[in-house]
């Protein structure tokens, strides 16, 4: 917190300044002393409990807003003030003057709540059977009231801060923040089971409310841990796979964070989204069916060697179709040698045929190859591989696809491998160290002269036997072939 | 090399070992000559005490009808939506928490409800029944003795409280009600899991006492948020009516949602690691379906020596990847079977193998246990006897190795005979003899 901005620390002040003052106006006259500290003991024991077992921070508000909103229905909106204040003395690693923003965050929205909730006809106090149906009206609002005022309060925290930076033309991606909204939304109805029952069963009715929901928190905890040991390994696991060609290495993780930078640039849902960076970290996995001597040799194809290259999109599918949870970005890792024209392997999909993450896939693939040294050639630059993207887009991969990547690309930069040399030296040293030291745009000087550069010409001629048309467009076409050919 | 993949994918096996150890069991003979008695028994008896309070209850009338069947279709959606917890545990806590709140039902506002436990019980097994209708109809039929324990534990409680109660002459929430509640929620959740450790004993044979602790843990936090929100939702109903039933499932549902997705991350990491597996196959390395073979000759070792479950699972991701250390290799070794090959080749291809499982950072003990993996069990070194699960995985893979993909009966004799020959030197006797008894059961292994 030493470096909080000016403006963050007078707006913090404010904050603070005026939950103080509520309190100390506040009327606490018709509060029952017991219960307020009763109430507000749970609070800090709740606040202190959740942040202990919580997943920091991604899981949205602890359960304890219960509590805070069952002080609204007990003591009222100057007592509720008051426990919600309480949560600066939660137990947790936490510099003061986030203590104090927090308690008072807490203070002033449950105060909002708790006049929202008196001017709506709610009864403060033990509810009791005849209550019942009408309450459940102001309850509502007022736990409406408590999540606006509390997003207010951190919205303008953030904007202070800076934190808050406007997303590219416009479009704001609402939806992790509305789950989030929605689920503390659902914690805190509970605070009306809270002070259904406190008359009957006292202390005991927040235990019963809170175990189960402190429960739902330790597994959301323990499946965030787990979901990140599944990562590691798997792309663990990929990079083993690509320990067997030298110039490979990285290009599944880069594979996959392109293709997830397309999916988000799309729009897809963030559930998506995985699956597909998923499938990009997977793509190349079959590869491992194709000798090592193969996959490294520098000197021509012959067919047969093409043919088992040829092969590896669909050994991969036959690795990774029990993984259940990929489904549809299975269907990327099969077809993602699949041209719109129809000249791709294994299957020769025509256009839309392609599955969509297949055609996500194949753009990321190509640009990282582009863009990293392999045994036949130097890196392109950025610039050039988004030139030779867009070459191909239309025959080779989906121009919806491009765009998204070079805008994506635009927007966040990608990062470029750095090759060192290689073991074997099987790539001139001096060039090598030249791709690894120096800004890849000093790298390959010149745009216009790259595509038509011998050692891409030669890589083409030496991968692809067939089709040779000759015209400019072709060149580039074929070149895109050539490395797919090669490469993936 | 390569070519021998390109023929047709293998046979689907069924998902885990446990699925696996369970669908080779193939009922011969007559019905009741069924190789889990204990499991026949309770279903049997659960069914027809379901059945007869039925009967009973519909012959002296229903107390309450309209509240039995609000209770009724709060268990039946609960049923609907059951989820399956990792080790395939199935449960429904949205059903067992209304079928506590049924059993612990006190009053509903017009006066104290005063039905009998067999009401409970029919109206439990009539929810059920009707939940578990539509997944029988798509054929995902449910696991019949999780089905039963639900019944048999709404069953106990209703019998336990209902009668303490009247008694007692409780009406309402008070501390007594709740205490009691309690203390019946967590004596009958001992009695369940005792009861799952028994099932499960029986079907992995496996050590009581060892299933008895599994269980406990697994059910722990899933038992507690059912038992705390059944007692919520029969306190709160006195004072709310039956829209606490709906209002107060709600904190379950969250739990439920989050238990739900650990599970499936679960699932998947287990369906990643044994679909990567493959690779060492697919690159040429090893046999078909080695690693697979060896992952579930290893489980069933571990559960005739008796191994807890987070052991298992560790073993099994260890078995898995065992030979994943071929894949830095420039070329596979002649044949792919490591057993043939040079002790100082074999301790290259593990210490390899634990290097890539460290990488991931998560993994460590099953990279300690894939790095001692060819140690004999004498020990090697310094660091003296390797971990239990290096044995199993040295015996399992050994033995994989010799016999090959198609062993005959006679074939795995002369091996487990071979592999005897060299326990107490080279091989961990206690491990060979449990895989003697594994394969005396007759089951035709790696099918």
């Amino acid at each position: 917190m030493r470096a909080l901005p000016g403006g963050a620390r007078v707006y913090v002040g404010i904050i603070v300044v005026s939950a103080v003052t509520i309190l100390l106006i506040g009327p606490y006259t018709g509060i029952d002393l017991q219960t307020l500290i009763v109430v507000a003991l749970l609070f800090v024991v709740a606040e202190s409990i959740s942040t202990s077992v919580g997943s920091g921070g991604k899981a949205g508000m602890s359960p304890s807003s219960a509590v805070s909103l069952a002080a609204v229905v007990l003591v009222g909106p100057v007592g509720a003030a008051l426990v919600g204040f309480a949560s600066c003395f939660a137990v947790r690693r936490l510099a003061p003057v986030k203590r104090a923003f927090n308690g008072a965050q807490f203070a002033l929205a449950a105060f909002a709540a708790g006049h929202v909730y008196l001017l709506c006809g709610g009864v403060v106090g033990e509810l009791g059977r005849e209550d019942f149906p009408a309450v459940v009206l102001p309850y509502v609002a007022a736990v409406l009231a408590h999540s606006a005022v509390n997003s207010l309060l951190v919205g303008v925290l953030f904007w202070t801060l800076g934190q808050v930076r406007p997303r590219g033309r416009g479009r704001f991606n609402w939806r992790p923040l509305v789950a989030v909204e929605l689920s503390s939304m659902g914690y805190q109805m509970l605070g009306l089971a809270i002070a259904a029952v406190w008359g009957g069963v006292g202390i005991v009715a927040p235990l019963l409310v809170l175990l189960p929901l402190f429960i739902a928190r330790w597994a959301f905890a323990q499946q965030v841990d787990e979901a990140r040991a599944h990562e590691a390994t798997l792309a663990t696991l990929c990079q083993a796979v690509e320990t067997k060609d030298y110039y490979t290495r990285g290009h599944c993780m880069r594979v996959a964070e392109g293709a997830a930078m397309i999916a988000r640039e799309l729009g897809m849902s963030a559930e998506r989204v995985q699956k597909i960076r998923y499938a990009g970290m997977l793509h190349d996995i079959g590869k491992l069916g194709v000798p090592t001597k193969v996959l490294q040799k520098t000197g021509k194809l012959t067919d047969e060697e093409y043919a088992a290259i040829k092969l590896h999109p669909t050994r991969g599918y036959e690795i990774v179709r029990e993984i259940g949870f990929l489904d549809e970005a299975l269907a990327g890792i099969r077809h993602h040698h699949e041209r719109l024209d129809g000249r791709g392997y294994p299957m020769g999909l025509v256009g839309m045929e392609i599955p969509e993450s297949a055609r996500i896939i194949s753009v990321a693939d190509v640009f990282d190859c582009l863009t990293s040294t392999r045994s036949y050639r130097k890196a392109w630059s950025v610039e050039d591989a988004i030139v030779e993207l867009r070459a191909c887009a239309g025959t080779q991969f989906d121009p919806r696809m491009v765009e998204a990547l070079v805008r994506a690309v635009e927007r966040e930069g990608w990062e470029t491998p750095d090759i060192a040399e290689p073991p074997g030296g099987c790539y001139g040293s001096a060039a090598a160290e030249a791709a690894s030291l120096e800004d890849e745009a000093a790298a390959v000087p010149d745009p216009g002269t790259e595509v038509s550069e011998p050692a891409a010409v030669s890589a083409e001629e030496r991968a692809v036997p067939a089709p040779a048309e000759g015209a400019a467009p072709t060149t580039a076409l074929s070149t895109g072939t050539a490395t797919g050919g090669r490469d993936r | 090399m390569t070519q021998r993949q390109t023929e047709g994918p293998p046979p689907r096996r069924p998902v885990g070992p446990e699925g696996g150890a369970l669908s080779h069991q193939r009922r011969s003979g007559p019905v009741w000559r069924t190789p889990r008695p204990v499991r026949a028994l309770l279903v049997a008896v659960v069914g027809a005490a379901s059945l007869a309070s039925l009967v009973w209850t519909s012959a002296t009338g229903f107390v309450e009808p309209y509240v039995a069947l609000c209770f009724c279709l709060v268990i039946a959606v609960g049923e609907l939506v059951r989820i399956t917890l990792p080790g395939h545990r199935e449960v429904a806590p949205i059903a067992s928490a209304g079928a506590v709140g049924y059993a612990f039902l006190l009053n509903l506002g017009e006066g104290p409800s005063d039905h009998s436990p067999w009401q409970v019980v029919a109206v439990v097994a009539c929810g059920v029944a009707v939940g578990e209708l539509p997944h029988i109809a798509v054929g995902r039929a449910p696991r019949v003795e999780d089905v039963a324990r639900r019944v048999l534990s709404a069953g106990l409680l209703a019998i336990g409280f209902r009668p303490i109660a009247e008694q007692l002459g409780l009406s309402g929430p008070s501390v007594t009600a709740s205490l009691l509640m309690f203390t019946l929620v967590l004596t009958v959740w001992a009695v369940d899991a005792l009861l799952a450790a028994v099932l499960r004993a029986e079907r992995l044979r496996t050590r009581l006492r060892v299933a008895a602790g599994d269980e406990m843990r697994a059910q722990f936090a899933s038992g507690m948020a059912i038992g705390s929100s059944g007692v919520l939702i029969a306190l709160s109903c006195t004072v709310t009516g039956l829209a606490g039933l709906l209002v107060f499932s709600a904190p379950l549902l969250v739990a439920q949602v989050a238990f739900r997705r650990h599970a499936e991350v679960r699932r998947t990491y287990l369906e990643t690691v044994r679909a990567l597996s493959r690779v060492t196959e697919v690159g040429g390395y090893v046999e078909n379906g080695h690693s697979r073979r060896v992952s579930h000759l290893s489980h069933l070792v571990a559960c005739e020596l008796g191994l807890a479950e987070a052991d298992l699972l560790e073993l099994e991701y260890a078995a898995l990847m065992h030979d994943i250390g071929q894949l830095s290799l420039r070329e596979p070794i002649a044949g792919g079977a490591t057993v043939l090959a040079s002790p100082r080749e074999q301790r290259r291809i593990a210490e390899l193998g634990a290097g890539i499982i460290r990488e991931t950072g998560v993994l460590d003990s099953v990279a300690e246990t894939v790095r001692r993996q060819c140690e004999p069990v004498t020990g090697d070194g310094d660091e003296g006897v390797p971990p239990l699960g290096s044995r199993i995985i040295k015996v399992a893979n050994a033995f994989d190795d010799l016999v090959g993909e198609n062993g005959d009966a006679e074939r795995r004799e002369a091996v487990l005979d071979r592999l005897r020959m060299d326990a107490g030197t080279e091989y961990d006797l206690q491990v060979v003899e449990a895989l003697a008894t594994v394969l005396g059961r007759g089951r035709p292994y790696g099918a």
